[in-house]
Protein backbone atom coordinates (compact mmCIF):
# COMPACT_ATOMS: atom_id res chain seq x y z
CA UNK A 1 0.00 0.00 0.00
CA UNK A 2 2.62 2.44 1.34
CA UNK A 3 4.53 2.30 -2.63
CA UNK A 4 0.76 3.01 -3.87
CA UNK A 5 0.89 6.33 -1.91
CA UNK A 6 4.12 7.07 -2.88
CA UNK A 7 2.73 6.72 -6.50
CA UNK A 8 0.35 9.32 -5.75
CA UNK A 9 2.36 11.56 -4.49
CA UNK A 10 4.86 11.21 -7.17
CA UNK A 11 1.98 11.95 -9.48
CA UNK A 12 0.22 14.38 -8.17
CA UNK A 13 2.78 16.63 -6.62
CA UNK A 14 6.16 15.70 -7.70
CA UNK A 15 5.45 15.09 -11.65
CA UNK A 16 2.56 16.77 -12.12
CA UNK A 17 1.01 15.87 -15.25
CA UNK A 18 0.24 19.52 -16.56
CA UNK A 19 3.32 21.63 -15.39
CA UNK A 20 6.38 19.10 -15.69
CA UNK A 21 5.60 16.60 -17.79
CA UNK A 22 3.18 19.00 -20.23
CA UNK A 23 0.52 16.99 -21.07
CA UNK A 24 -3.29 18.36 -21.55
CA UNK A 25 -1.95 22.31 -21.53
CA UNK A 26 -4.76 23.25 -24.30
CA UNK A 27 -7.91 22.56 -22.04
CA UNK A 28 -5.40 23.84 -19.28
CA UNK A 29 -4.96 27.69 -20.42
CA UNK A 30 -8.44 27.62 -22.55
CA UNK A 31 -10.73 26.55 -19.62
CA UNK A 32 -8.76 27.80 -16.59
CA UNK A 33 -10.40 31.32 -17.01
CA UNK A 34 -13.78 30.79 -13.83
CA UNK A 35 -13.40 28.40 -11.50
CA UNK A 36 -17.04 26.98 -12.36
CA UNK A 37 -15.59 25.18 -15.51
CA UNK A 38 -12.23 24.54 -13.81
CA UNK A 39 -14.01 22.30 -11.34
CA UNK A 40 -16.01 20.73 -14.07
CA UNK A 41 -13.38 20.11 -16.77
CA UNK A 42 -11.53 18.51 -13.54
CA UNK A 43 -14.04 15.83 -12.40
CA UNK A 44 -14.72 15.22 -15.97
CA UNK A 45 -10.82 14.45 -16.68
CA UNK A 46 -10.97 12.48 -13.48
CA UNK A 47 -13.63 10.39 -14.54
CA UNK A 48 -12.75 9.66 -18.10
CA UNK A 49 -8.74 9.37 -17.48
CA UNK A 50 -9.52 6.31 -15.00
CA UNK A 51 -11.72 4.66 -17.08
CA UNK A 52 -9.30 5.21 -20.25
CA UNK A 53 -6.14 4.31 -18.45
CA UNK A 54 -7.82 1.34 -17.67
CA UNK A 55 -9.41 -0.01 -20.88
CA UNK A 56 -6.42 0.88 -22.46
CA UNK A 57 -4.26 -1.00 -20.69
CA UNK A 58 -6.68 -4.14 -20.89
CA UNK A 59 -6.68 -3.31 -24.76
CA UNK A 60 -2.76 -3.38 -25.21
CA UNK A 61 -1.93 -6.47 -22.81
CA UNK A 62 -5.03 -8.61 -23.98
CA UNK A 63 -5.26 -7.67 -27.48
CA UNK A 64 -2.63 -5.94 -29.01
CA UNK A 65 -0.07 -7.86 -27.44
CA UNK A 66 -1.21 -11.55 -28.29
CA UNK A 67 -1.23 -10.18 -31.88
CA UNK A 68 1.74 -8.88 -31.67
CA UNK A 69 0.20 -5.43 -33.24
CA UNK A 70 2.23 -3.11 -30.69
CA UNK A 71 3.00 -0.97 -33.34
CA UNK A 72 -0.79 -0.36 -33.94
CA UNK A 73 -0.39 1.49 -30.41
CA UNK A 74 -1.07 4.88 -31.15
CA UNK A 75 -4.56 4.28 -33.72
CA UNK A 76 -6.31 1.84 -31.44
CA UNK A 77 -6.03 4.11 -28.60
CA UNK A 78 -6.68 6.97 -29.74
CA UNK A 79 -9.92 4.93 -30.92
CA UNK A 80 -10.69 3.54 -27.96
CA UNK A 81 -10.43 6.82 -26.02
CA UNK A 82 -12.60 8.61 -28.50
CA UNK A 83 -15.35 5.82 -28.77
CA UNK A 84 -14.76 5.41 -24.73
CA UNK A 85 -16.03 9.63 -24.62
CA UNK A 86 -18.51 8.90 -26.79
CA UNK A 87 -19.92 5.81 -24.59
CA UNK A 88 -19.82 7.75 -21.42
CA UNK A 89 -21.46 10.63 -22.78
CA UNK A 90 -24.39 9.01 -23.35
CA UNK A 91 -24.26 6.64 -20.43
CA UNK A 92 -23.86 9.85 -18.00
CA UNK A 93 -26.73 11.52 -20.06
CA UNK A 94 -29.18 8.41 -19.50
CA UNK A 95 -27.93 7.48 -16.03
CA UNK A 96 -27.30 10.44 -13.96
CA UNK A 97 -29.02 14.14 -15.73
CA UNK A 98 -27.62 16.36 -13.27
CA UNK A 99 -24.00 14.79 -13.29
CA UNK A 100 -24.11 15.39 -17.00
CA UNK A 101 -25.30 19.11 -16.50
CA UNK A 102 -22.37 19.43 -14.65
CA UNK A 103 -19.84 17.87 -16.79
CA UNK A 104 -21.65 17.37 -20.35
CA UNK A 105 -19.49 20.45 -22.41
CA UNK A 106 -16.66 19.22 -21.35
CA UNK A 107 -16.99 15.67 -22.26
CA UNK A 108 -16.27 15.59 -25.76
CA UNK A 109 -13.54 17.73 -25.21
CA UNK A 110 -11.43 15.35 -23.68
CA UNK A 111 -11.23 13.42 -26.94
CA UNK A 112 -8.53 15.71 -27.84
CA UNK A 113 -6.84 16.19 -24.36
CA UNK A 114 -3.51 14.92 -24.41
CA UNK A 115 -3.67 14.28 -21.05
CA UNK A 116 -5.96 11.11 -21.27
CA UNK A 117 -3.82 9.49 -24.12
CA UNK A 118 -0.59 10.30 -22.67
CA UNK A 119 -1.52 8.82 -19.28
CA UNK A 120 -2.54 5.39 -21.62
CA UNK A 121 1.06 5.81 -22.92
CA UNK A 122 2.84 6.29 -20.13
CA UNK A 123 1.23 3.35 -18.38
CA UNK A 124 2.60 1.01 -21.42
CA UNK A 125 5.98 2.87 -21.31
CA UNK A 126 7.00 2.01 -17.94
CA UNK A 127 5.45 -1.04 -17.61
CA UNK A 128 2.81 -0.65 -15.06
CA UNK A 129 0.68 -3.66 -14.34
CA UNK A 130 -3.14 -3.30 -14.41
CA UNK A 131 -3.71 -2.13 -10.62
CA UNK A 132 -0.53 0.05 -10.68
CA UNK A 133 -2.46 1.42 -13.79
CA UNK A 134 -5.57 2.44 -12.58
CA UNK A 135 -3.70 4.29 -9.55
CA UNK A 136 -1.52 6.14 -11.80
CA UNK A 137 -4.12 7.41 -14.04
CA UNK A 138 -6.57 8.13 -11.33
CA UNK A 139 -3.36 10.04 -9.47
CA UNK A 140 -2.66 11.93 -12.20
CA UNK A 141 -6.07 12.90 -13.05
CA UNK A 142 -6.20 14.50 -9.88
CA UNK A 143 -2.72 16.18 -10.80
CA UNK A 144 -4.19 17.58 -13.06
CA UNK A 145 -7.59 18.81 -11.13
CA UNK A 146 -5.60 20.40 -8.50
CA UNK A 147 -3.30 22.57 -10.93
CA UNK A 148 -6.09 23.20 -13.26
CA UNK A 149 -8.43 24.46 -10.06
CA UNK A 150 -5.15 26.69 -8.80
CA UNK A 151 -4.65 28.31 -12.20
CA UNK A 152 -8.41 29.61 -12.11
CA UNK A 153 -8.26 30.24 -8.99
CA UNK A 154 -5.57 32.82 -9.25
CA UNK A 155 -6.96 34.08 -13.26
CA UNK A 156 -10.23 35.44 -11.13
CA UNK A 157 -8.43 37.53 -9.92
CA UNK A 158 -6.77 39.26 -12.52
CA UNK A 159 -10.20 41.03 -12.99
CA UNK A 160 -8.59 43.09 -10.12
CA UNK A 161 -5.63 44.02 -11.00
CA UNK A 162 -3.54 46.13 -14.15
CA UNK A 163 -2.22 43.34 -17.04
CA UNK A 164 0.06 45.54 -19.53
CA UNK A 165 -2.03 45.44 -22.95
CA UNK A 166 0.07 42.99 -24.53
CA UNK A 167 0.42 40.78 -21.93
CA UNK A 168 -3.64 40.18 -21.64
CA UNK A 169 -5.57 37.20 -21.77
CA UNK A 170 -2.75 34.13 -22.69
CA UNK A 171 0.21 36.08 -22.28
CA UNK A 172 0.36 36.52 -18.29
CA UNK A 173 -1.66 33.10 -18.77
CA UNK A 174 1.68 31.03 -19.45
CA UNK A 175 3.61 32.97 -17.02
CA UNK A 176 1.23 32.58 -14.06
CA UNK A 177 1.18 28.96 -15.06
CA UNK A 178 5.47 29.19 -15.14
CA UNK A 179 5.07 30.89 -11.29
CA UNK A 180 2.78 28.37 -10.50
CA UNK A 181 4.96 25.18 -12.12
CA UNK A 182 7.84 26.59 -10.01
CA UNK A 183 5.93 26.15 -6.92
CA UNK A 184 5.74 22.69 -7.88
CA UNK A 185 9.39 22.38 -8.93
CA UNK A 186 9.75 22.56 -4.67
CA UNK A 187 8.09 19.05 -4.16
CA UNK A 188 10.80 17.60 -6.25
CA UNK A 189 12.89 15.30 -3.90
CA UNK A 190 9.74 14.60 -1.92
CA UNK A 191 9.08 11.02 -3.02
CA UNK B 1 -7.51 33.71 -51.47
CA UNK B 2 -4.82 32.44 -53.77
CA UNK B 3 -2.35 29.94 -53.12
CA UNK B 4 -0.08 32.17 -51.83
CA UNK B 5 -2.22 33.92 -49.61
CA UNK B 6 -3.11 30.00 -47.72
CA UNK B 7 0.49 29.59 -47.89
CA UNK B 8 1.81 32.51 -45.89
CA UNK B 9 -0.88 33.32 -43.37
CA UNK B 10 0.30 30.48 -41.65
CA UNK B 11 3.82 32.03 -41.12
CA UNK B 12 2.54 35.16 -39.36
CA UNK B 13 -1.23 36.12 -39.38
CA UNK B 14 -2.09 32.42 -37.92
CA UNK B 15 1.03 31.47 -36.81
CA UNK B 16 -0.14 28.04 -34.56
CA UNK B 17 1.15 28.21 -31.06
CA UNK B 18 0.87 31.78 -30.74
CA UNK B 19 -2.08 33.14 -32.68
CA UNK B 20 -4.32 29.99 -32.18
CA UNK B 21 -2.91 28.78 -28.66
CA UNK B 22 -3.31 25.05 -30.24
CA UNK B 23 -0.49 22.24 -29.92
CA UNK B 24 1.04 24.08 -27.12
CA UNK B 25 2.59 20.46 -25.20
CA UNK B 26 5.07 19.73 -27.38
CA UNK B 27 5.45 23.54 -27.85
CA UNK B 28 6.43 23.88 -24.49
CA UNK B 29 7.99 19.92 -23.50
CA UNK B 30 10.45 19.55 -26.31
CA UNK B 31 11.65 23.23 -26.98
CA UNK B 32 14.57 22.90 -24.47
CA UNK B 33 17.03 23.15 -28.06
CA UNK B 34 16.39 24.91 -30.89
CA UNK B 35 16.90 21.10 -32.68
CA UNK B 36 14.82 19.38 -30.62
CA UNK B 37 12.14 21.96 -31.30
CA UNK B 38 13.08 22.25 -35.27
CA UNK B 39 12.84 18.22 -34.99
CA UNK B 40 9.74 17.84 -33.85
CA UNK B 41 8.36 21.05 -35.97
CA UNK B 42 9.04 18.53 -39.00
CA UNK B 43 7.60 15.94 -37.80
CA UNK B 44 4.19 17.43 -37.35
CA UNK B 45 4.04 19.18 -40.53
CA UNK B 46 4.85 15.94 -42.21
CA UNK B 47 1.53 15.00 -41.15
CA UNK B 48 -0.34 18.05 -40.67
CA UNK B 49 0.48 17.77 -44.99
CA UNK B 50 -0.21 14.33 -45.75
CA UNK B 51 -3.46 14.48 -43.38
CA UNK B 52 -4.71 17.68 -44.55
CA UNK B 53 -4.37 16.45 -48.27
CA UNK B 54 -5.64 12.94 -47.82
CA UNK B 55 -8.90 14.72 -46.09
CA UNK B 56 -9.01 16.96 -48.69
CA UNK B 57 -9.10 13.91 -51.50
CA UNK B 58 -11.75 12.34 -49.84
CA UNK B 59 -13.67 14.96 -48.54
CA UNK B 60 -16.85 13.84 -50.94
CA UNK B 61 -16.89 10.23 -49.73
CA UNK B 62 -16.43 11.03 -46.19
CA UNK B 63 -20.29 11.32 -44.47
CA UNK B 64 -20.51 13.99 -42.48
CA UNK B 65 -21.47 12.07 -38.85
CA UNK B 66 -18.45 10.13 -38.99
CA UNK B 67 -16.05 12.91 -40.09
CA UNK B 68 -14.10 13.57 -36.93
CA UNK B 69 -13.44 9.48 -36.04
CA UNK B 70 -12.16 9.46 -39.75
CA UNK B 71 -9.94 12.17 -39.40
CA UNK B 72 -8.25 11.14 -36.47
CA UNK B 73 -7.88 7.64 -38.50
CA UNK B 74 -6.56 9.17 -41.20
CA UNK B 75 -4.01 11.33 -39.10
CA UNK B 76 -3.31 8.79 -37.00
CA UNK B 77 -1.82 6.48 -39.64
CA UNK B 78 0.53 9.27 -40.85
CA UNK B 79 1.49 9.58 -36.61
CA UNK B 80 2.28 5.72 -36.79
CA UNK B 81 4.31 6.00 -40.14
CA UNK B 82 6.16 9.08 -38.48
CA UNK B 83 6.67 7.32 -35.32
CA UNK B 84 8.48 4.17 -37.32
CA UNK B 85 10.78 6.27 -39.63
CA UNK B 86 12.03 8.41 -36.86
CA UNK B 87 12.76 5.14 -34.92
CA UNK B 88 14.28 3.68 -37.50
CA UNK B 89 16.71 6.57 -38.94
CA UNK B 90 16.34 9.32 -36.41
CA UNK B 91 16.93 7.03 -33.15
CA UNK B 92 18.91 10.26 -31.26
CA UNK B 93 15.81 12.28 -31.86
CA UNK B 94 13.35 9.66 -30.78
CA UNK B 95 14.39 9.08 -27.72
CA UNK B 96 14.62 12.58 -26.52
CA UNK B 97 11.20 13.31 -28.35
CA UNK B 98 9.72 10.12 -26.55
CA UNK B 99 6.37 10.21 -25.89
CA UNK B 100 5.20 13.24 -28.13
CA UNK B 101 5.57 11.57 -31.18
CA UNK B 102 2.87 9.34 -30.90
CA UNK B 103 1.01 12.34 -29.18
CA UNK B 104 1.28 14.18 -32.29
CA UNK B 105 -2.04 12.59 -33.20
CA UNK B 106 -3.93 14.83 -30.62
CA UNK B 107 -2.40 17.66 -31.36
CA UNK B 108 -5.31 20.11 -31.81
CA UNK B 109 -3.62 21.65 -34.73
CA UNK B 110 -3.90 19.08 -36.90
CA UNK B 111 -7.19 18.07 -36.42
CA UNK B 112 -8.63 21.86 -36.43
CA UNK B 113 -6.70 22.41 -39.94
CA UNK B 114 -8.76 18.82 -41.18
CA UNK B 115 -11.81 20.23 -39.68
CA UNK B 116 -11.67 23.89 -40.56
CA UNK B 117 -9.87 23.81 -43.89
CA UNK B 118 -9.15 20.55 -45.88
CA UNK B 119 -12.81 19.59 -45.39
CA UNK B 120 -14.37 22.17 -47.33
CA UNK B 121 -11.33 22.78 -49.48
CA UNK B 122 -9.49 21.19 -52.84
CA UNK B 123 -6.37 19.40 -52.50
CA UNK B 124 -3.74 21.67 -53.53
CA UNK B 125 -4.88 24.58 -51.46
CA UNK B 126 -4.72 22.41 -48.11
CA UNK B 127 -1.64 21.26 -48.96
CA UNK B 128 -0.51 24.58 -48.81
CA UNK B 129 -2.12 25.60 -45.74
CA UNK B 130 -0.68 22.61 -44.50
CA UNK B 131 2.62 23.26 -45.44
CA UNK B 132 2.49 26.77 -44.35
CA UNK B 133 0.85 26.12 -40.73
CA UNK B 134 3.06 23.49 -40.51
CA UNK B 135 6.03 25.74 -41.37
CA UNK B 136 4.86 28.61 -38.91
CA UNK B 137 4.92 25.81 -35.95
CA UNK B 138 8.47 24.34 -36.59
CA UNK B 139 9.53 28.05 -36.80
CA UNK B 140 7.72 28.70 -33.18
CA UNK B 141 9.31 25.82 -31.84
CA UNK B 142 12.84 26.55 -33.14
CA UNK B 143 13.06 29.93 -32.32
CA UNK B 144 11.28 29.59 -28.88
CA UNK B 145 13.76 26.00 -28.62
CA UNK B 146 17.13 28.88 -29.59
CA UNK B 147 16.15 31.05 -27.24
CA UNK B 148 15.92 28.82 -24.03
CA UNK B 149 19.12 27.18 -25.67
CA UNK B 150 20.47 30.09 -25.76
CA UNK B 151 19.91 31.41 -22.28
CA UNK B 152 19.97 28.09 -21.03
CA UNK B 153 22.92 26.66 -21.50
CA UNK B 154 24.75 29.36 -23.75
CA UNK B 155 25.11 27.57 -27.20
CA UNK B 156 22.68 27.58 -30.19
CA UNK B 157 22.48 24.63 -32.01
CA UNK B 158 25.04 23.18 -29.62
CA UNK B 159 27.66 25.66 -30.68
CA UNK B 160 28.73 27.46 -27.70
CA UNK B 161 28.38 31.03 -28.24
CA UNK B 162 28.19 33.20 -25.11
CA UNK B 163 31.43 34.55 -23.69
CA UNK B 164 33.50 32.83 -21.54
CA UNK B 165 31.91 34.34 -18.00
CA UNK B 166 28.37 33.90 -18.81
CA UNK B 167 26.75 31.63 -16.11
CA UNK B 168 23.40 29.72 -17.77
CA UNK B 169 20.08 29.89 -16.08
CA UNK B 170 19.48 26.30 -15.61
CA UNK B 171 15.73 27.84 -15.07
CA UNK B 172 15.08 28.67 -18.64
CA UNK B 173 15.67 24.50 -19.38
CA UNK B 174 13.14 23.36 -16.52
CA UNK B 175 9.22 23.79 -17.05
CA UNK B 176 8.84 26.66 -15.42
CA UNK B 177 11.15 28.17 -17.82
CA UNK B 178 9.05 26.90 -20.57
CA UNK B 179 5.62 28.83 -19.60
CA UNK B 180 7.64 31.90 -18.98
CA UNK B 181 9.38 32.16 -22.11
CA UNK B 182 6.52 31.35 -24.51
CA UNK B 183 4.29 33.78 -21.97
CA UNK B 184 6.98 36.54 -22.94
CA UNK B 185 7.19 36.35 -26.52
CA UNK B 186 3.49 36.14 -27.21
CA UNK B 187 3.43 39.46 -25.27
CA UNK B 188 6.06 40.40 -27.51
CA UNK B 189 4.36 39.12 -30.83
CA UNK B 190 0.52 41.10 -29.49
CA UNK B 191 3.34 44.50 -28.66
CA UNK B 192 4.33 43.68 -32.32
CA UNK B 193 0.79 43.21 -33.88
CA UNK B 194 -0.59 46.38 -31.67
CA UNK B 195 2.03 48.86 -33.00
CA UNK B 196 1.59 47.93 -36.49
CA UNK B 197 -2.55 48.17 -35.73
CA UNK B 198 -1.59 51.93 -34.76
CA UNK B 199 0.58 52.47 -37.34
CA UNK B 200 -2.22 51.25 -39.96
CA UNK B 201 -4.89 53.00 -38.27
CA UNK B 202 -2.84 56.26 -38.38
CA UNK B 203 -2.42 56.20 -42.14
Amino acid sequence: MGDFILLMIGAILVNNILLIRFLGNCPFLGVSRSMDTATGMGLAVIFVLTLAGTITWLVHNYILVPLSLEYLRTIAFILVIATLVQFVEMVVQKTAPPLYEALGIFLPLITTNCAVFGVAIININEGYDLITSIFFSFASACGFALALVLMAGMRERFALVGIPKSFEGTAIGLVTAGLIALAFSGFIGLV
Amino acid sequence: MSIKDEFTKGLWKTIAPFRLVLGLCPTLAVTTTGLNGFGMGMATTFVLVFSNLFVSLLRKFIPAQVRIASFIVIIASFVVIVELVMQAWFYQLFKILGIFIPLIVVNCIILGRAEAFASKNNPIMSLADGLGIGLGFTISLFVLGSIRELLGSGTLLDIPVMWSSFEPFAFMLKPPGAFVALGILLALMNLISQRQARKGGAR
